[in-house]
């Protein structure tokens, strides 16, 4: 294909995306897509295990024909590299989500998921129990992420209250606590740490899916699934946002409920991914872009095609980091920006050229 | 009936904003709310539209309170379109017009031929149906104006409140402007700089001043250079040489 008919291709992909007929159509091609990605992840690597192997060991365990694999192999499937497929389309769904949601909530181009200070919270927790022990053994890594997350949300969110509430505040009150807590991570690790759990905290800080199981799956999908029935049914409330919150209560909504719903359900669905697989950077800031440019500002659209947008990324993104230098892994934070800054290059460059002005009002 | 406010206050650091204002638009008429900055006008709008609760006193539509009606319920009679609105998102006009369907969707429900015609109906009368598809960043700030008020049509109101709709605009787009406004078949209450506007556009002005009601009638009655010099601290002279009569100002230096 020359680079003028991909160019032409790409952007009657994005009319038909911006018009209603489309929309059933993306749906269906874009979960094909995911799932043809999680298989085809899968058989990627060393073990030679194909695409059709993997079907089969699934309808095995769910109780169907036996797959006739060795139970080796078996295992490598299901015990690893599903779960971590599955873990990475629910991350990358999520993280994408919450970024767009964000975006549009605190009308900043620039917001993510981890701009309320969560991610921050979640590596102060994670180094307090790894590091300096907290919990004495019995506190998992997840479960300080987890606890250091919810209570940067909470300080973050008191102060936004305190000093008044409004869009500004809330993300100033975000940067506040974000910084805070970043400098708190890297004092404890600075006084405390040695080599080895340096390099296990820096890992785990730059995002991995390398030691997942199905309870973390279980434990995200749940909150990944409320969090889009949450945001889906407020779709029209995040299209009221966009000429800013007093134009949006004129438009019947209850400002002060929805952002605060918002807030909450994006910081608790972040706590949740951050906890199992640390903070993945690049997704949940960019792909929101990415699925705007293809279906267009509409929330109800948006925020559906952003979450199967970021799923199917952040598959791709785990498998290059599992293989591109195998056998040594690369954190999955570092191939994300890799893989997917030179394809939103290309993204911005079409928008200038082939669509309608990408918007001056920005920031 | 219709939008009412009865004597109702708003304040604001401990600083009377509005003072017991009452204001009984005629239904199907445009009120203009004249007054210098500072004065309330905006505060008596946001209070109307219901998206601030008065300190005393009650706003009502139909007769209800609007707190009682709900902020959806509220939205579906009464639009708003603000002396300037900006946004970051990529949207076309259909788009910003489409924004006024929302008050009438539920939570779930996709947009319905209803949703369609109604944003089919307010481009039309605003005359951009051949817009509909351009983005809202490459058009000029009175089509902004007049996407706002499409999208508040869209709302099928039977109160139009706006704020300043003129402001940034030249003089012939703030005669289209207001003349869309008066020929739209809803009751309207616009906050205004321009007297002379005012005085030919609206059936019925009300003068604010430190957020009190000072004079309130037909443009002829109210605006008369005692007023003008007393309100705004200005010398003035008022014929009746404007439209149809009516009052038309000219200021005088110092």
């Amino acid at each position: 294909m020359t680079a003028s008919s991909g160019a032409a291709a790409l952007s009657a992909v994005v009319r038909a995306g911006r018009t209603g007929r489309g929309a059933a159509v993306y749906g269906v091609v874009g979960l094909a897509l995911l799932a043809l990605s999680i298989a085809a992840a899968i058989s990627i690597g060393q073990a030679g295990i194909g695409v059709l192997d993997v079907w089969r060991v699934v309808v095995e365990r769910l109780g169907g024909a036996e797959s006739g694999l060795s139970p080796i192999r078996e295992g490598i499937v299901w015990e690893l590299r599903l779960p971590r497929a599955l873990l990475a389309a629910v991350c990358g769904a999520g993280l994408a989500l919450c970024g767009a949601v964000l975006q549009s909530l605190l009308r900043n181009p620039l917001a993510d998921p981890f701009v309320l200070g969560v991610s921050s919270g979640a590596s102060t927790g994670a180094v307090c129990v790894v590091v300096l022990g907290v919990g004495g053994g019995a506190l998992s890594l997840s479960a300080g992420a987890f606890a250091g997350a919810v209570l940067s949300f909470g300080l973050v969110l008191l102060l936004a209250h305190t000093s008044g509430g409004t869009t500004d505040r809330v993300l100033l009150s975000g940067i506040a606590g974000m910084q805070f807590f970043s400098a708190l991570t890297s004092l404890v690790v600075f006084l405390s740490a040695d080599a080895n759990q340096t390099k296990a905290v820096l890992f785990w800080l730059l995002g991995s899916l390398g030691s997942v199981g199905w309870t973390e799956v279980a434990l995200c999908s749940a909150a990944l699934g409320a969090a889009l029935a949450v945001c889906l049914a407020r779709a029209g409330a995040l299209d009221a946002f966009a000429f800013g919150p007093e134009a949006a209560a004129a438009l019947g909504v209850s400002v002060q409920r929805v952002r605060m719903a918002l807030l909450l359900v994006t910081a608790l669905v972040t706590a949740a991914l951050v906890s199992a697989s640390g903070a993945i950077g690049f997704v949940g800031l960019v792909l929101p872009h990415a699925a705007r440019a293809v279906v267009g500002p509409g929330h109800r659209r948006l925020l559906p095609a952003t979450a199967l947008l970021g799923a199917v990324f952040l598959v791709w993104a785990d498998t290059a980091a599992r293989t591109l230098l195998a056998p040594r892994e690369l954190p999955v934070g570092v191939a994300t920006a890799l893989v997917g800054v030179p394809g939103f290059v290309v993204l911005l460059h079409r928008r200038r050229g082939g669509l309608a002005g990408a918007g001056g009002g920005g920031v | 009936m219709s939008l009412r406010a009865e004597r109702v206050a708003w304040r604001a650091a401990g600083r009377l904003v509005l003072d017991g204002v009452s204001l009984c638009p005629e239904p199907g008429t445009t009120v203009g709310l004249l007054g210098p900055n500072g004065s309330g006008k905006s505060t008596l709008l946001r209070l109307l539209a219901g998206v601030r609760p008065t300190a005393s006193g009650v706003v009502t539509l139909d007769g209800v309170p609007l707190p009682e009606l709900g902020r959806k319920a509220v939205a579906r009679r009464v639009a708003v379109v603000e002396q300037h609105a900006e946004t970051g998102a990529d949207l076309t006009v259909r788009d910003v017009v489409r924004l006024g369907r929302i008050p009438h969707r539920g939570a779930w429900s996709a947009p319905g031929a209803a949703d369609e015609a109604a944003v089919r109906d307010a481009l039309e009368r605003t005359r951009l149906t051949e817009r509909a598809a351009q983005s809202w960043h490459t058009l000029s700030g009175g089509e902004r104006q007049r996407a706002q008020i499409a999208r508040a049509l869209a709302q099928r109101p039977s109160e139009l409140l706006l704020d300043e709709p003129t402001n940034h605009l030249d003089i012939q787009h703030q005669l289209a402007l207001l003349a869309l406004v008066v020929r739209t078949p809803v009751t309207s209450v616009i906050a205004l700089h321009d007297l002379n506007l005012a005085a030919m556009f609206c059936d019925h002005v009300a003068v604010l001043r430190h957020g009190r009601v000072v004079a309130a009638g037909a443009p002829g009655a109210v605006l008369t250079e005692e007023l003008i010099g007393d309100v705004y601290g200005v010398r003035s002279v008022v014929t009746a040489e404007g439209p149809g009569g009516r009052p038309s100002v000219r200021f005088l230096p110092g």
